[in-house]
C-alpha cells in the first residue's frame, strides 16, 4: 500500500509541476547534501528512497513539511523567541503526525565563545527547543538532545550574519 | 661541594684522578642512565669555584612582575649555593657569584651564549645517524631551546669554530671571549658500543673561566633529541633559577579544512616541534586532549559514534577506554596531580556541573551544583584545590573551590568576562581567557588580583602551563571560513610570543609534565 500511495504521490506530483509552471511548491526537497552535519551519513538521501520520493516520517518529509528544522539564538542566549516558537510549533505539529518518530535536537553556537563553554551552550539551547516541544505535548521520551557546541557552523564568515546562523538548534529526525 | 653519588660509572678510560667539577684537565665524568625513571638520577654538580665574582652578570631591567611573583608563593633565598632554585625571583640575589639571567623582569638583554657543535670521540653510524651529525644537532637542540626561551641570545653555530674532543673540559676561553659569549656549552657525543649514545654537557662562565655544572646521558638512539634537551634544560636552570622545561610533549589538535568541515585529529610531538605523530584518524572531531601525569596517557573528548564522551587513551597501546559509563555529553577532562582522579564536566536537561571520577571508572561524584554553566575544572599542583569557570552570577568568571566541592569563592573581579582558568604547576599563577572585545591570554594570582593581560590577538584561547610554570601555551584563531587556528607560546612576562611550528594547524595544546 505504501508503495501504491508513493508511486501517486510522484504521478500527482509530476502532473502539478507539468500543469502549474508558474506555481512553485512552498517548501523544496532537500538537497542531498545535510547542512545540519554530523547526524545522518547518507546526507538525506536515504530518506528518498530509489526514486527520489519522500517517504513519510522521515527527516526529508519533516524538513518539507514544517516551517524550519532549525531555530536561532540571540547572543549568549537560550530562551525561544517568538519566532522560534512559530517554528517550533511546526515541528510539534508535524511530530504529534507522527506519534512513532524520534527526534535528536542539536545544539551549536558560534565561535565568539570559548570551547568548553560553548558544549555546554549548545546543550542549554538543544534542551531549551526540547523543553518547548514537550511542552507542546511531545513525549521527552521521543527526544534526545546532543551539543556540538561551536564545532559545526553552517556559515563560515566571521561576522554578525554568519554568526546569528550558526547560533542555533536543530531538530533532525532519526531513522 | 662535590656530593657523591651512589651508582655513578665512571669509564676507565677517562677516570680522572682530579676533583670532578675542577673543570681542567682529563675529563672525570658522572654518567647517569635516562633509563631509569627517578629524578634523583640527574645530579647537578656544584662548581667548585665558590665566591668566585664573576664580572659577567646579565641583570636584566625589572618591571612590575617582582611583586605578581613574589606575592605568590614566595622561595626562600639560600644564601651563596650555587644550586638553582625554582621559582624564586633571582634578580635581587647574586649571592651565587656567578652568571645569573633575571627573569622576573622584562627582558630586554637575553645572555650572549656560544653552543658550538658537539665532537665526537669516533664517527661512528648509529640508528639515529652518524654521531658526526648528531653532534650538529645536538648543538641545534640547545641552541633552539635555549633561543626559544626568550632568555638566551645564542651566536649562529656556523659562525663558531669548531672544537676537538679533548677541548670539551679544556675549553679555549679567549677565543669564546672574543666573541661576547658570556657563557658556554660544550658538549660531546658518543656511541658506546652496546647501542646506546653518552652525551656529555659542560657549562662554562666565559669571564671568569670556570665550568658552573656538567652532566652526562645515556640514551638509545630513539631518545637522543632527549639528550639534547636535558643538556638545555641543564644550562636553563643553573643559569636562570627556574625549573626545567624543555624536556617535554606537547598533546593537541591538528586540525585542517574550512570551519565548517574541519578535520580534527589528536597529536603528540616534543615541545619544538619534533617526533610529531597522529594519534586518532580523523574520522570524528576530537577536543581538549590533556597529559595523565605519568604521561602514559591521555585524557580527551570525542565524538566518536555521535556520542560526546570522555576517552583515556593509552599512548603505548593506542586503547583507550570510555571514562564516565551512560552519561550524557561528557567533556573538558583533565586528571589530578596524582593521576587518580579525572576532573570532567557533564550536561544534564541544559545544566552542566563539574564531577569527579575516579581514573579507573567508577561511578562520578559531583562537586557542582549551580544552575549555571560550571565547567573547566583544573587542579592546583597540590592536589587541595580546583579552579573552575562558572556562569552562576550571570557571565563566566572563575571560582576556586576545595577538592571536595566545597568552599566555592569567585576570585575573578576585573571587569569583563573570563574562562579556561588553568592552575600553574607552580602554584603562583592562573592562566585564563579574557573575553570582551576579542579573547586574550592573561595571569593572575590564585586569590585573583595582580591580574595581567599577555596577548591582543583577535582570539587567542585555551592556555596551558609548561612545567616550569614560566611559559603559556594557546591557540589563536583567525577570522573567516579560512581562518585557521594555530598554536603559540608567549612568557609569562608578556614576552617572547611566538608561533609553534606543526605540520597543519592546531588548537587546544596541552603541555606535559617534564619528562624524568
Amino acid at each position: 500500500m505504501a508503495k501504491f500511495t508513493t508511486t501517486l504521490l510522484c504521478a500527482t506530483a509530476l502532473i502539478a509541476v507539468a500543469g502549474c509552471a508558474k506555481k512553485r511548491p512552498e517548501t523544496l526537497p532537500p538537497a542531498p547534501v545535510d547542512s545540519s552535519a554530523g547526524v545522518d551519513p547518507t546526507g538525506g538521501l536515504a530518506n528518498g528512497g530509489a526514486n527520489g520520493a519522500i517517504v513519510p516520517g522521515s527527516d526529508a518529509d519533516f524538513r518539507r513539511s514544517v516551517q524550519s528544522n532549525t531555530v536561532n539564538f540571540a547572543l549568549d542566549m537560550y530562551d525561544i523567541d517568538p519566532t522560534a516558537r512559530a517554528i517550533l510549533d511546526s515541528q510539534a505539529e508535524w511530530l504529534a503526525r507522527n506519534p512513532n518518530v524520534r527526534i535528536t535536537i542539536e545544539g551549536h553556537c558560534d565561535e565568539r565563545g570559548t570551547r568548553e563553554y560553548n558544549l555546554a551552550l549548545g546543550d542549554r539551547r538543544a534542551n531549551s527547543a526540547k523543553n518547548y516541544l514537550a511542552a507542546r505535548g511531545v513525549s521527552a521520551s521521543r527526544m534526545t538532545t546532543i551539543s556540538y557546541g561551536s564545532e559545526r557552523p553552517v556559515a563560515q564568515g566571521s561576522d554578525d550574519a554568519a554568526w546569528a546562523e550558526n547560533r542555533r538548534a536543530v531538530t533532525i529526525v532519526l531513522n | 661541594m662535590f656530593r657523591s653519588i651512589s651508582g655513578l660509572r665512571v669509564p676507565g678510560s677517562l677516570q680522572s684522578g682530579r676533583h670532578p667539577g675542577e673543570g681542567r684537565g682529563p675529563i672525570g665524568e658522572a654518567l647517569v642512565t635516562m633509563r631509569g625513571l627517578s629524578s634523583a638520577a640527574f645530579p647537578n654538580w656544584a662548581p667548585a669555584f665558590a665566591g668566585v665574582e664573576s664580572g659577567v652578570r646579565a641583570v636584566l631591567a625589572s618591571v612590575g612582575l617582582m611583586a605578581l611573583v613574589a606575592g605568590g608563593a614566595a622561595s626562600a633565598q639560600d644564601a651563596p649555593a650555587p644550586v638553582p632554585q625554582a621559582g624564586a625571583p633571582a634578580a635581587a640575589d647574586d649571592q651565587s657569584g656567578g652568571l645569573v639571567v633575571d627573569v622576573t623582569g622584562g627582558i630586554s638583554a637575553p645572555m650572549p651564549i656560544a653552543v658550538p657543535v658537539m665532537p665526537t670521540s669516533a664517527v661512528v653510524s648509529t640508528p639515529a645517524g652518524s654521531t658526526d651529525v648528531l653532534g650538529r644537532q645536538l648543538a641545534d637542540i640547545v641552541t633552539n631551546d635555549l633561543r626559544n626561551s626568550g632568555l638566551f641570545t645564542p651566536l649562529a653555530p656556523g659562525q663558531l669554530r669548531a672544537i676537538g674532543f679533548p677541548e670539551v673540559t679544556a675549553p679555549g676561553f679567549d677565543y669564546w671571549g672574543s666573541t661576547g659569549a658570556q657563557a658556554l656549552v660544550q658538549g660531546f657525543i658518543r656511541a658506546n658500543g652496546d647501542g646506546n649514545l653518552t652525551v656529555g654537557c659542560y657549562l662554562y662562565d666565559v669571564s671568569s673561566r670556570a665550568e658552573l655544572t656538567r652532566q652526562g646521558f645515556v640514551v638509545p638512539p630513539s631518545d637522543w633529541r632527549r639528550a639534547g634537551h636535558k643538556c638545555a634544560d641543564m644550562v636553563y636552570t643553573r643559569l636562570t633559577g627556574e625549573g626545567a622545561y624543555f624536556d617535554s610533549r606537547v598533546v593537541y589538535v591538528s586540525e585542517t579544512g574550512p570551519k565548517n568541515r574541519r578535520i580534527k585529529r589528536l597529536a603528540i610531538m616534543d615541545q619544538d616541534g619534533a617526533n610529531h605523530r597522529f594519534l586518532t584518524n580523523g574520522q570524528s572531531i576530537v577536543l581538549t586532549p590533556r597529559f595523565a601525569p605519568n604521561q602514559q596517557s591521555i585524557v580527551y573528548m570525542s565524538y566518536v559514534n555521535n556520542r560526546p564522551a570522555i576517552y583515556v587513551y593509552d599512548i603505548g597501546t593506542g586503547r583507550q577506554r570510555l571514562v564516565v559509563q551512560n552519561a550524557s555529553l561528557t567533556f573538558a577532562p583533565r586528571f589530578s596531580p596524582d593521576g587518580r582522579n579525572i576532573l570532567f564536566s557533564m550536561a544534564q536537561g541544559g545544566n552542566t556541573d563539574v564531577y569527579r571520577v575516579s581514573s579507573q571508572g567508577g561511578a562520578p561524584q559531583r562537586l557542582t551544583n549551580s544552575p549555571g554553566i560550571d565547567t573547566g575544572g583544573s587542579y592546583s599542583p597540590d592536589g587541595s584545590k580546583i579552579v573552575f569557570e562558572s556562569d552562576r552570577s550571570g557571565g563566566q568568571q572563575i571560582y576556586v573551590m576545595n577538592a571536595d566541592g566545597s568552599n566555592q569563592q569567585r576570585i575573578s573581579f576585573g571587569g569583563g568576562r573570563y574562562a579556561t582558568p588553568v592552575w600553574s604547576p607552580r602554584g603562583d599563577l592562573i592562566a585564563f581567557t579574557k573575553l570582551g572585545g576579542g579573547f586574550r591570554i592573561g595571569i593572575m594570582s590564585p586569590s585573583g588580583g595582580g591580574e595581567k593581560l599577555l596577548t591582543n590577538d583577535w582570539q587567542d584561547e585555551g592556555p596551558s602551563w609548561s612545567p616550569n610554570g614560566r611559559v603559556i601555551n594557546f591557540f589563536r584563531s583567525g577570522r573567516g571560513g579560512g581562518g585557521k587556528a594555530d598554536l603559540w607560546s608567549v612568557d609569562l612576562t608578556g614576552v617572547n610570543e611566538r608561533k609553534i611550528p606543526t605540520p597543519l594547524d592546531g588548537s587546544d595544546p596541552a603541555w606535559g609534565p617534564l619528562r624524568p
